[in-house]
């Protein structure tokens, strides 16, 4: 019997070549290719006044210099806005180089191509641009004073005004026993995968043939915008995505200019150029995300039940709006969460600033949306006196109100209807987990050693697998070989992995036969992207029902061999065989060779194929109309709407009262993502996640100063968490089935990161008593609060004590 | 981020090495665990680099237990984990170890230098403060001769000293501890790792009866070059176990200017002055009455 | 004295002696990744606080972007692609840094892996391999790393096991 493989830890097929030094990363390809640098803007706004470039020509090793005016056709024109939305009124995008005005430090100015990257960064501090500075607008609260504008034709700043409502909220405040209102801030953060973005491209001069490889999370894509740009038929682009040194949604974004630009300057000087990302270039030129102002306006009843939540925030998009407002509108329609919430109102501006541009970094709005709600239940809980997880208990949607209707319209554009969940039940395990009836036993304790500890915890619901579609085939070869693609890429999920034990399962082949090839524009073409935590949820459903093709394809054919019933045939361990009968079976790999009639045999295997090897069926075509030779099948999936994962994360805090450091002592994590494939690989998603999200509430920031210079764009400075830095996590599981995709599945990619600022701010201010309005808090910051006597006082509530 | 072109040269001799820095924008380069970072961000470029690790009898440990010249004799190429692990150096001036551990990470203390980092001058590093509140000198090599130059006149400003023209350090000295006295050190850090955002070291020397005759601190990150503050009058002639730690903390606060920065603020800085003087001082007195 | 912005070099890597000619600003990381064609050594920060460029030089671990390529003349360099030993029959046998790594589930992306995995292989092999391997020693060896995908706690998780797998094969 095939060895079990759903829901199995099955060891990665990844990381052999992972762990020996031969994964191919986008800069680990094309040796020997010329070499791009960029010079990049140092004001945050500025006119371009000139471009000397004179110094720069006789250096040795340069090969070209390109600025805005070497563009033609559509790449003289802005870079696409990919998600347009009709509340995106004033949609903004750069230049592939930027034209006139420069909308913030990073934005790239010349390209230069060199030998090597050494020389290239040569012939750059050679170029002299000169710069007319214009004011700068850093930060949203800048923007919505619009005393200056980042853009000239948008006055107030505003690219757009999202606005979602489910009822009149006004009225249902002013019916609400009790209403409270208050401001809270979040911080800028960022993706930063270790491996900053890169591109190669190799022009075939011979037939006019364009490969691109890049660090995306969306090659597909990638490949249609250069073809539109570089005004390439598209089956003359190919564009891979090889192995990617994490992506966290800033490889998402396309095409990047520089993904443009490489292959712009390959086919131009008809030899390979690379590019390769340096991390300063990544903090000033690749996204960022997170900055909000939020003011919040709860009513709820005497006993804690919200009866109106109005939502008033200001995102700040930074300098472009290439991505549209997805990042305000996941905030706005996941903001509600777990809970009921009869009338909800939510607008959300939009705002430019002269900073780098924001798009989803892993959970893509959602860690705001949970900050502002998972505040306001404490806040509820600390009016009423009551404990934090009671409050939460008496708010959640039930159980038997699945499928639940919140009236919005989410990022897919589809409406927002949670498919399946068990939130009580989260609660309940993550109060067992975490302890959370012990707290004031630990407050005391910890006090005993002098320390203050806090416990806080927070919930989320998910918005997982969003479409419109992914796609799989799946082809068994005459070698029992399986092969699996999709177009989707990976960076790191374990997508190799996952997708080969669907398939395996499937189909009843050996895994070790099972080899999944991602985002390759030349093995896959139609695909969307990985963000969204949907490769699981969208690939491995297409995957899972072309498995299912190529499996009734296969039984069929191996029925007429066999001379059985259809359904009295099993495949396992790659054999076809006729249940109940042993010895009566066809391997996997016959019918694989049956299924398409040859004329010609080049090995044995084909032998079997060919038109005289057996008896026929002169009766019929050796292919029947409607069917195809080779087994094989390609199937998508495209959901009628999302799928809805949800978890409960609580944080235990302890507090140096001398130094005010914040030690995260305990971090726990229940999580249901419906279905799981591989419990290892969700595990290490909710690890990841986690360690994100330590990050956001405690070291990580964007420090921007006035005149929109990155003070810390360095790894010395910006403090991605060590080991040491990053708590233990406790999880536990719960398995709710989506019902809306065959394999029950609900995406687990983000989840981690998402209700960490939100819990580890409630901890913290359990632990210190003053109010946490903003986030990432650090000692020093801390520290400044609880020396503040206007600082607002907390009301003691009892945790852990039932109501 | 590729470091501008420069020329290298690596010579066997610390004669050559002194020829070679007497021309324009020659840089000395020892462990380059600093110097490399500035060097691929192109925040210098020098015109060449004098790569010192191939000269013979910088690399030396000497150890002097007592008498005349006793301290612990640190050559230009020893790596900051050879302090680290060097039992009779830690004997002798225990402070080397407890600062070392907290430069960086293993990785970067297995090539850093610690005369490298005192080169340096950063007011952020571990070394440069040590070397102050030992009393220590180090020793300055020109084409005109070797001399020794005291802490207090080696630290200028920040990442400047008093060398200028062809030099290289060749060796840092710091002194013995003295009898009854004890040492501490101690950083708050945003990682591990990291530069410290406050370090305190401190030196604590007690009389036969244990009770305190001098107090002294130095710390990382806290002004522009490294000081010696003296706290000896908030605790002299107090008992080591009923001293007033938390006043030496509270002088300790006054005495200091530190600045802010984006991990910090200025008072932030000084609130911890005073912790790790209290914490640290304390430690140091226990341990000052066992030696 | 001889000032050169070019200098061949001699360098034994992963056991083979290699020549070649390079910059004198090359970094070593450069060197391995392009000159050699080594791109197993990975560059996250240029700068030496990521430590993914990790490699051993003489059997110590340092940050390859923070060396020149002309100062491991005459040096033995130690990258990923040299932990694994050949096992006489065209196979490799897996160093058990990198068998606990694949156990363990302490890689995602990979990038940052083979900096730990040099990091680590030079700090378990330095420690007495008859002792259980202490939290301390893990935090010391596994601490001065960026990963972005894992979180971390596997890569914990690896070293313990790969201690335990070191401290079997000692005994």
């Amino acid at each position: 019997m095939t060895t079990k493989l759903m829901g199995e830890p099955v060891r990665r097929r990844e990381d052999l070549r992972l762990i020996t030094g031969r994964g191919r990363y986008t800069d680990d390809i094309g040796h020997g290719a010329a070499a791009a640098a960029f010079v990049r803007s140092p004001y945050a706004h500025a006119r371009i006044l000139g471009i000397d470039v004179d110094a720069a020509l006789d250096v040795e090793g340069v090969i070209a210099i390109y600025t805005y005016e070497d563009l033609v056709g559509p790449m003289a024109e802005p870079l696409p806005v990919l998600i347009p939305h009709p509340q995106l009124t004033a949609p903004r995008t750069g230049f592939p180089l930027a034209r006139d005005v420069v909308q913030h430090v990073g934005e790239a100015v010349v390209m230069v191509v060199a030998t090597d990257r050494y020389v290239a960064e040569d012939v750059c501090d050679r170029i002299t641009v000169s710069y007319e500075e214009l004011p700068v607008v850093v930060g949203v609260d800048a923007a919505r004073a619009a005393a200056h504008a980042v853009h000239e034709d948008v006055p107030d700043n505003v690219a757009a005004r999202h606005h979602q409502e489910t009822g009149d909220v006004e009225a249902a405040l002013a019916a609400s026993a009790r209403t409270l209102s208050f401001t809270q801030y979040i911080e800028r953060s960022a993706c930063m995968p270790m491996e900053g973005k890169g591109v190669h491209a190799v022009w075939n001069h011979d037939d006019s043939s364009l490969r691109v490889h890049t660090s995306t999370q969306a090659s597909t894509s990638v490949r249609a915008a250069i073809a539109a740009k570089l005004q390439l038929s598209l089956e003359k682009v190919e564009v891979i995505a090889p192995d990617v040194g994490g992506g966290f949604g800033v490889k998402i974004v396309h095409p990047w200019p520089e993904e443009l630009l490489v292959p712009m300057a390959a086919i131009a000087l008809g030899q390979p150029v690379h590019w390769a990302e340096d991390r300063r270039e990544h903090f000033i030129s690749s996204a960022h995300e997170r900055e909000q102002r939020q003011e919040i306006t709860v009513g709820y009843d005497d006993e804690g039940r919200v009866t109106a939540l109005d939502v008033r925030a200001w995102h700040d998009n930074g300098a472009y709006t290439p991505y549209g407002i997805i990042v305000p509108i996941v905030t706005a329609t996941q903001l509600v969460g777990p809970y009921a919430v009869p009338v909800y109102r939510v607008r959300i501006d939009s705002v430019y600033t002269n900073t780098v541009i924001v798009t989803p970094y892993r959970g893509a709005g959602r860690p705001q949306g949970c900050y502002a709600m998972e505040r306001t239940m404490d806040r509820i809980a600390q009016d009423l006196g009551l404990d934090r997880a009671e409050v939460r208990r008496r708010n959640l949607i039930q159980p038997d109100q699945f499928p639940y209707d919140h009236h919005l319209t989410f990022q897919d554009g589809r409406p927002v209807i949670y498919d399946s969940g068990n939130y009580e039940g989260l609660l309940d395990k993550l109060v067992a987990l975490v302890g959370w009836d012990r707290a004031e036993e630990r407050r005391a304790e910890a006090a005993s050693r002098g320390k203050q500890l806090g416990i806080g915890m927070a919930m989320y619901v998910e918005g997982t697998g969003p479409g419109p579609y992914e796609g799989g085939h799946v082809q068994v070869l005459g070698s029992g070989k399986v092969l699996v693609s999709t177009g989707l890429t990976s960076q790191g999920q374990g997508h190799e992995t996952a997708f080969a034990q669907i398939v395996a399962h499937e189909l009843g082949v050996p895994i070790e036969d099972v080899e999944v090839t991602t985002g390759d524009t030349r093995r896959f073409g139609y695909a969307v992207g990985t963000f969204a935590s949907r490769a699981a949820v969208m690939s491995g459903n297409a995957i899972a029902l072309a498995a299912r093709g190529v499996r009734a394809k296969a039984l069929r054919i191996a029925a007429d061999v066999l001379e059985a019933d259809v359904d009295d045939l099993e495949i396992d361990e790659g054999l076809v065989q006729v249940k109940g009968t042993p010895g009566a079976s066809i391997p996997l790999r016959t019918v694989a060779v049956l299924s398409n009639p040859l004329r010609y045999a080049f090995d044995e295997a084909a032998r079997q194929a060919t038109q005289f090897a057996g008896p026929g069926d002169d009766s019929k075509p050796p292919v029947a109309v409607g069917d195809a030779p080779g087994l094989e099948h390609v199937d998508y999936y495209s959901p009628i709407r999302s799928t809805f994962a949800s978890g409960a994360h609580a944080a235990v805090v302890e507090i140096d009262p001398t130094t005010w450091e914040i030690d995260v002592v305990d971090y726990a994590v229940v999580h249901d993502c419906g279905n799981i494939i591989n419990p290892m690989i969700v595990e290490g998603q909710v690890h990841g996640g986690v360690a994100q999200g330590v990050g956001g509430a405690l070291y990580e920031r964007m420090a921007y100063d006035g005149d929109g210079q990155l003070q810390n764009a360095s790894f010395m400075d910006f403090l991605m968490p060590y080991a040491s830095e990053v708590p233990d996590v406790v999880i536990d599981h719960q398995e709710t089935p989506s019902p809306l995709n065959p394999l029950g599945l609900k995406g687990a990619g983000e989840a981690g990161v998402i209700p960490g600022t939100a819990c580890i701010a409630s901890a913290i201010e359990d632990a210190v008593g003053r109010r946490i309005a903003a986030m990432p808090i650090s000692p020093t910051e801390l520290y400044d609060l609880v020396r503040n006597p206007d600082a607002e006082r907390v009301p003691a509530a009892p945790t852990g004590v039932p109501a | 981020m590729k470091p501008a072109p420069f020329g290298y040269a690596d010579p066997t001799s610390l004669d050559e090495a002194l020829t070679l820095l007497t021309e324009d924008g020659a840089k000395v380069l020892a462990g380059g665990q600093s110097l490399l970072p500035l060097l691929s961000m192109r925040l210098a470029s020098p015109a060449t680099l004098v790569d010192i690790n191939r000269i013979p009898g910088l690399d030396s440990v000497v150890v002097t237990p007592s008498g005349d010249g006793a301290g612990v004799r640190v050559g230009a190429l020893v790596r900051h984990v050879e302090l680290l692990h060097h039992a009779e150096a830690a004997q002798v001036q225990p402070l080397l170890a407890r600062a070392t551990s907290n430069v960086a990470h293993p990785a970067i203390r297995n090539r850093g230098t610690t005369v490298g980092s005192i080169a340096h001058a950063d007011p952020s590093g571990e070394m440069t403060s040590v070397l102050a509140l030992t009393g220590g000198s180090v020793t300055v090599a020109t084409p005109a001769g070797s001399s020794a130059v005291g802490w207090a006149d080696f630290f200028v400003g920040p990442l400047e000293t008093s060398v200028h023209g062809p030099a290289v350090v060749t060796e840092a000295f710091f002194p013995a501890l003295p009898p009854r006295t004890g040492t501490a050190f101690e950083e708050v850090s945003r990682r591990k790792g990291d530069y410290a955002v406050c370090g305190a070291g401190v030196t604590v020397t007690l009389d036969e009866d244990s009770r305190v005759t001098s107090a002294r601190a130095s710390y990382i990150s806290v002004g522009l070059v490294p000081e010696v503050h003296d706290l000896t009058d908030a605790v002299v002639g107090q008992s080591v176990d009923s001293a007033d730690w938390t006043a030496a903390g509270a002088l300790a606060r006054t005495l200091v200017d530190p600045d802010g920065d984006l991990h910090a603020s200025a008072d932030y800085r000084r609130l911890l002055v005073g912790v790790l003087t209290e914490r640290t001082l304390a430690r140091a007195a226990q341990e000052a009455q066992n030696r | 004295m001889i000032v050169s912005t070019e200098r061949t070099i001699s360098v034994t890597v992963n056991g083979v002696p290699r020549e070649t000619t390079v910059p004198a600003r090359r970094l070593l990381s450069d060197a391995l990744r392009h000159d050699l064609q080594l791109t197993g050594t990975h560059v996250g920060c240029e700068h030496g606080v990521c430590g993914a460029c990790t490699v051993l030089v003489d059997g110590t671990p340092v940050r390859s972007c923070l060396v020149l390529a002309v100062q491991v003349d005459g040096k033995a360099v130690t990258t990923v692609e040299g932990l694994a030993r050949d096992d006489g029959r065209g196979g490799e046998i897996l160093h058990p840094v990198q068998e606990a790594f694949r156990e363990c589930h302490a890689l995602q992306c990979g990038f940052c892996t083979p900096g730990f995995l040099m990091t680590m292989a030079a700090g378990l092999e330095a420690r007495d391999r008859s002792t259980d391997i202490t939290e301390d020693e893990v935090d010391e060896i596994v601490g001065g790393n960026l990963c972005r995908c894992t979180g971390y706690a596997n890569i914990k998780k690896a070293c313990r096991h790969a201690a335990g797998l070191m401290k079997e094969a000692a005994e």
